[in-house]
């Protein structure tokens, strides 16, 4: 028997983002990205992938250096993401909300 | 005789050669310090120079002054950093070899990232509070301005001290009102985050303050350009904020050396890889970073460079003795904010743990405040820059843990 995991399983905290970045899947991403309207190409997900990554790392994110990751442009972010591209790109990939010190 | 370099001798620069004084044998170990700059800034003070709270003589002194025992100063830039060799080239041609590097050379502004930031307007009505030159510019500018739309914008959120430029919003907010002109100031404060608090229990005890002094937040504003012609910050997806005066956080960079010795991160921000635990070189094990050169997730301040400096001592001996590096910093951080009329907040948080509210540095007795404002809070931050100058340069013990200590806060809030 196999179990479907949807975004309803998965602890998230009131904003909506993943509680453990491990439990993420690729089908709790396309749900939270079909919130947003967004259908997710192969360039989408090469940007998750490079978000997940750094956050594992532990590096803090920014606009700017997803910019300069080599895989999209900071415009062309703000189109596969419109709106707040990190924020957006963040919850879909399962890490923390970009956030300050405060 | 072995050589310990250390190259910035700012607040993280200054503490370590004053720290490790105490342990190296002078007979086994020579320490040097090189920065290009002779003087020693307090960059808290920045803040307080705009609206003339502090003198700009208030806020500086000789480097040499903080260094004690027999360590060397060397006023000089720092041409390339060759850890390969182990040594490292000076503008003037010196070379200096090293066993152990300690690399301490900060954070600046980078306005040149910015298209249209340095444009005819820079320093004529774009200021910066980053920089003493900036602080005393923006000084005079305020002193004969009459009011209109002050904007104070973040181009990025990595930057050193990231609630400076609230306190700033908020200290303004009190200069103005001082002044009787309060009504003909509009202050907005743009900010590429989803909002000016950003962390759960902040926003919930603190959010209300910049609609409680009629600053209005425009968050999610990525800045692409400045538009010096219409005077307007234009984001990247187009949105536009007009401005008579702006007071621009431009994007924070670590120093030009680190680039050009091939040693920032990827990401092209120049600072250094560094283990956010032990503080050593991801790439050189003889070599140690601290302060804001790193690029660690933790804030750019002087309270982490303080904990930093703890632990990174520890860990120095540790490798010297050929022991493994135990000691771990937790990202802690500490800092007041500055809310106008004799009034601060103060926070105190680590990597895992968002600020909470309770009581500091003592359980019940304080006698400052976390996530409250108060008096006690302010004289807090104020006395912080004499212990700067007198204790934590010269490493002298806080009565403040170097790993966050959860007593005296509160996890529940009930509000």
């Amino acid at each position: 028997m196999e179990t479907i995991v949807t975004a309803v399983e998965l602890q998230t905290n009131p904003e909506g983002y993943l509680v453990n970045y491990k439990e993420w899947t690729q089908e709790w991403a396309r749900e939270v990205a079909s919130t947003y309207q967004l259908e997710l190409t192969s360039k989408h997900w090469q940007v998750l992938e490079w978000l997940r990554a750094k956050h594992a790392e532990g590096v803090a994110l920014t606009i700017r250096k997803v910019g300069a990751s080599g895989i999209t442009d900071i415009k062309e972010f703000y189109q596969l993401f419109p709106g707040g591209p990190l924020k957006i790109s963040s919850k879909i990939a399962g890490i923390p909300k970009p956030v300050s010190c405060i | 005789m072995k050589n310990l370099l250390i190259l910035g001798g700012g607040t993280a620069g200054t503490m370590m050669a004053n720290r490790l004084q105490k342990f190296l044998k002078p007979n086994d170990w020579s320490t040097t310090v090189v920065d290009r700059d002779p003087n020693h800034y307090y960059q808290p003070g920045f803040l307080f120079v705009p609206f003339g709270i502090y003198r700009p003589e208030d806020v500086h002194k000789p480097k040499s002054d903080f260094l004690q025992g027999d360590i060397n100063f060397i006023v000089d830039g720092i041409a390339e950093i060759q850890p390969k060799d182990n040594c490292v080239l000076l503008d003037s041609g010196t070379v200096l070899g090293y066993d152990l590097l300690i690399v301490a050379t900060g954070a600046r502004i980078a306005p040149e990232e910015t298209p249209g930031l340095l444009g005819p307007l820079w320093k004529k009505d774009i200021f910066d509070f980053y920089t003493f030159e900036g602080s005393v510019a923006l000084r005079k500018k305020l002193e004969q301005w009459q009011g209109g739309k002050l904007v104070i914008n973040l181009a990025e959120t990595i930057i050193k001290c990231p609630v400076a430029p609230l306190e700033f919003a908020f200290l303004a907010d009190a200069y103005f009102r001082d002044r009787g002109i309060r009504e003909k100031v509009e202050i907005v404060y743009v900010t590429p985050l989803s909002g000016a608090f950003t962390k759960p229990k902040a926003t919930q005890l603190l959010g209300k303050l910049m609609e409680d002094k009629g600053i209005r937040v425009v968050p999610d504003f990525y800045l692409m350009e400045v538009d010096n012609e219409t005077r307007e910050l234009v984001s990247y997806d187009g949105k536009r904020e007009s401005f008579d005066l702006l007071v621009s956080i431009p994007v924070n960079k670590g120093d030009e050396v680190i680039e050009r010795s091939g040693l920032g991160d990827e990401d092209g921000l120049n600072f250094v890889p560094t283990d956010k635990r032990t503080l050593q070189s991801r790439k050189h094990s003889n070599v140690f970073v601290i302060g804001d050169a790193t690029n660690l997730p933790a804030s750019k301040a002087g309270s982490v460079a303080h904990f930093e400096s703890e632990i990174l001592t520890e860990n120095i001996l540790s490798y010297l003795a050929g022991q493994s590096l135990d000691a771990h910093f937790d990202g802690h951080s500490n800092c007041f904010i500055e809310t106008g009329h004799g009034k601060a907040a103060l926070i105190d948080f680590n990597y895992d743990t968002e600020p909470l509210p309770g009581k500091f540095p003592w359980p019940v007795i304080g006698p400052m405040g976390l996530l409250k404002v108060n008096r006690a809070n302010h004289w807090g931050k104020l006395a912080f820059r004499w212990v700067y100058w007198h204790m934590l340069l010269t490493g002298k013990h806080l009565p403040v843990s170097t790993n966050m200590s959860m007593a005296g806060k509160e996890v529940e809030v009930s509000v």
